[in-house]
């Protein structure tokens, strides 16, 4: 009865765990460290965006932009590649710059003109999309070598399986951003601001550089998810990774976190891009499913999870309620 | 102790927006280890002097010492370093973080570079301990009482800021074993020499816990005294200002006091918000509702009309049980309902004179039955003229009305409906005085007509003038009934300052 607030979290690790026995049962070869591989390294440039999704849902926003973000920065890197001799640890440097001040200018505008999130990010997906366009309409491979050698790291986990760079790159991500948010400041910051602003702001939390950073964090880890989308594609495309941030979205949400924000947990939209994984890979599996039947799939976890979630919000208030006079009553007696 | 030097003091400090004075010379000393209650009715300038002491405002003129030196609070961060704290009404802290986290928040203490939560929790564990709190400070602090989330809101604000609590209605929502535990605390922190400005609406949590009153009102200082030996009489009619002018009376139709009641309420109450209470109410009748601000006189309205839900009593509508659950079942009982804040609760800013007034009435035909056009420009030219209401055009956007005319408005949109039963929330609340008396010639008016109307107003002067009996609340109970000659400001005055809790009449 401790803390309610695992029971989203727990819910989604037994839809997992269920999911993936239902997948073994069927196809009994998808318990394997190779399908758990390939599950962690296609899903990497979507699980590293889900992580500041999460960020930013958890204070109470939401960043539309993420997938445009990702298409620009396959595209910068494509054509910087090709048309310059720059190294490509340079170019990713440069983009991740440019990515973060795009989302730190975003959270500028979402604090200062007190401005809706989902309008200015909405802005800010048609301006890196067509940013992309304008640099290129075509899709440009990638040949630098260096880019061959990246996409040969793995390492190799017993039964086969191979853990490649940018599954690892992810999987480092998600560790980092479960420090950020249960162990730093401003991770507990991200939870008032999501909790209650006006509250947040009398306690002290520096609601400015919080929000600024939120929407940073969203557009560093877009942009990386965009050099990881160019590692996985060897290729930058404008018409790339459209719709990723409803993906992105989706997974936090199964994942257990509150779309309102103030509850969640990173973990959590790590569970929720492995159910979205286990899902593709029971349709490449069976061969025959459309691949569609992901999207619907998905649309009922979702239905699922926003249901459970506000069943969970009506019994702990319905709780609290009742606990009201018991609790006071003894806190009288004690005190 | 008195002459020590005090630990807060504002020497003439006054404050105006947009030109209109809230707050005017006002001097207010606080001592360390003393309980400071400030009261006043609504607008006294209550708040605008907390927020100038706890940094939200800025003051225009005058000066606020803390411990003799001058202090210049930014905002309300830079208060709570200074020493203020403040604990509101409606606890702001956050529910969903943990109560450790709460306590922590912004100074979490730190370890190779990342929050030390084992160390948070040992010291939150030590902090609660001081009051005798044993809680699990790693539960989200949603799982707790609002008493208790008062206490941990409270042991925030001293571990920050140490030398002035300020309890803005801290009582407001608790019920009495929840005030005694707080009092508790409170008394401990006098105790330990913090000075406590206390703000309630409540008279005898005032005379249990403060040592002295500071009295505002109309933004000005009344007086300080106290509070040994202060009489209630003495308190109340400092708040709310002796009327010195004989009251004036509208003369009643003794018959009407004989005919059936429209309105019947029987035990009806709600824990927590009103102890059961009877009235009837009869057409052609003005029944007034006195008691000071948190008395529960609002939420008395707002039971009648299904706002809240009671959960004892009944009410019957001329004779028949209604089950009010909602609004809309009182509306369709014929009752209509102005509720005390027009800005929030009533008008719709940037919508038309016109689609103001026949909101109530398209609500009550169901959106298949639209108003046509003509029909909703009659219905406001109607009122416009019927009511006064000075507007260049029925088609102006109502924010841009006086509040007099505001009023009239959602008096207008009320009336459209043709409610048999009528409750005025405040009517002439934040209105000029032209208006004002417009107002109530209008109650008067709809009462000669036939309507029952139950009218709440702080101006017991107003109310004596047109209610045809009058009901006391205090501390949410109704401590008396007022009928023909009874009705007075002294007689409404004596009951509100009325002592003890068991709810004997004046």
């Amino acid at each position: 009865m401790k803390n309610s607030k695992y029971l989203p979290l727990l819910a989604t690790f037994v839809v997992f765990v269920l999911g993936y026995v239902i997948c073994i049962s069927v196809f009994p070869n998808m318990l394997s460290t190779r399908v758990a591989g390939n599950l962690l390294t296609d899903n990497a440039f979507l699980g590293i965006t889900a992580v500041g999704m999460t960020f930013v849902i958890l204070s109470g926003g939401i960043d539309l932009s993420v997938g445009s973000v990702i298409a620009f920065t396959g595209v910068f890197l494509s054509v910087i590649l090709r048309d310059t001799s720059i190294h490509p640890l340079a170019a990713f440097a440069i983009v991740l710059v440019l990515t973060t001040a795009f989302g730190a200018a975003m959270g500028g505008v979402i604090f200062f003109l007190d401005m809706p999130p989902f309008i200015v990010t909405l802005a800010g997906m048609f301006l890196a999309r067509g940013i992309s366009y304008l640099l290129t309409t075509e899709s440009v491979p990638i040949t630098h070598p260096f880019y061959s050698t990246l996409q040969e790291i793995y390492i190799r986990m017993p039964g086969g399986g191979r853990l490649t760079l940018i599954a690892m790159i992810m999987l480092a991500v998600f560790a980092l951003g479960i420090i950020l948010a249960q162990r730093t400041r401003f991770g507990t910051y991200v939870y008032a601001l999501g909790g209650n602003l006006t509250s947040a702001q009398l306690m002290g939390v520096p609601v400015a550089k919080t929000t600024i950073g939120i929407y940073a964090l969203s557009g560093f880890l877009a942009g990386l998810s965009g050099i990881v989308f160019s590692l996985y594609t060897s290729a930058g495309y404008s018409l790339a990774a459209v719709g990723v941030e409803l993906d992105a979205i989706a997974a936090v949400v199964i994942g257990g976190t509150l779309l309102t924000g103030g509850y969640g947990f990173v973990a959590g939209t790590f569970l929720g891009i492995c159910i979205q994984g286990l899902i593709q890979t029971y349709i490449v599996f069976d061969g025959t499913l459309s691949s569609w039947w992901t999207k619907i799939v998905i649309g009922l976890l979702l239905f699922g999870f926003i249901a459970l979630q506000r069943g969970l919000m009506w019994m702990s208030e319905r709780s609290a309620r009742n606990m009201r006079h018991a609790s006071a009553a003894a806190q009288a007696s004690g005190a | 102790m008195a002459n020590a030097q005090p630990l807060l003091s504002v020497r003439g400090v006054s404050k105006a927006f947009l030109g209109v004075s809230a707050l005017e010379n006002v001097d207010f000393t606080l001592q360390a280890g003393e309980v400071h209650a400030l009261l006043g009715e609504n607008g006294a300038g209550k708040s605008t002097l907390i927020k100038i002491i706890t940094g939200a405002y800025r003051r225009d003129e005058g000066e606020v010492l803390l411990e003799g030196t001058p202090i210049h609070p930014r905002d309300v961060v830079d208060a709570q370093k200074l020493g203020i704290g403040t604990v509101y009404q409606e606890v702001n802290l956050l529910t969903n973080l943990t109560v450790a986290e709460n306590l922590f928040l912004g100074r979490q203490p730190k370890r190779f570079g990342l929050t030390d939560v084992r160390e948070m929790n040992r010291r939150s564990r030590a902090i609660l301990d001081t009051y005798g709190l044993d809680i699990d400070v790693t539960a989200p602090l949603a799982n707790f009482s609002v008493a208790i989330q008062q206490v941990v809101a409270i042991a925030r604000a001293v571990d920050i800021s140490g030398k002035v609590l300020v309890l803005d209605e801290p009582t407001a929502s608790l019920d009495a074993h929840e005030v005694e535990m707080l009092f508790a605390v409170v008394r401990q922190l006098r105790a330990r020499g913090m000075g406590i400005i206390f703000i309630s609406h409540f008279l005898d949590q005032v005379y249990e816990i403060a040592d002295s009153i500071t009295v505002l009102r109309n933004g000005r200082l009344i007086d300080t005294v106290p509070v040994a030996g202060l009489d209630r009489l003495k308190l109340v009619s400092m708040m709310l200002g002796r009327q010195l002018e004989a009251d004036i009376k509208r003369t009643i139709d003794p018959n009407t006091a004989k005919s059936e009641p429209l309105v019947s309420l029987r035990g009806l109450g709600k824990r927590g918000s009103v102890d059961p209470l009877d009235l009837d109410i009869r057409q052609g009748e003005v029944v007034g509702i006195a008691g000071l601000l948190g008395s529960g006189r609002t939420e008395t309205a707002q039971l009648v009309f299904g706002i809240e839900r009671a959960d004892s009593g009944t009410i019957s509508v001329g004779g028949a049980p209604v089950n009010m659950t909602s609004p809309r079942k009182a509306i369709s009982q014929g009752f209509a309902f102005c509720p005390e804040d027009r800005k929030t609760d009533g008008i719709v800013g940037d919508l038309s004179v016109r689609e103001n007034i026949i909101f109530a009435l398209q609500a009550q035909r169901g959106w298949m039955r639209p108003l046509s056009r003509s029909e909703q420009e009659a219905l406001a030219d109607r009122y416009i003229a019927a009511l006064d209401i000075r507007t260049s055009d029925r088609e102006k956007p109502i924010k841009f009305l006086s509040g007099g005319n505001q009023q009239k408005v959602l008096l207008a949109r009320w009336l459209a409906t043709n409610p048999r039963f009528l409750i005025l929330d405040e009517p002439t609340r934040g209105i000029d005085v032209g208006a004002h008396a417009e107002i109530i010639r209008l109650i008067i008016d709809l009462c000669e007509r036939g309507m029952a109307l139950l009218v709440i107003s702080s101006e017991l002067g107003e109310l004596v003038g047109y209610s045809s009996r009058i009901i006391v609340l205090r501390d949410r109970k109704m401590v008396s009934e007022l009928t023909g000659d009874e009705i007075s400001t002294d007689h409404i005055m004596k009951a509100i300052a009325s002592h003890g809790a068991t709810g004997e009449a004046a």
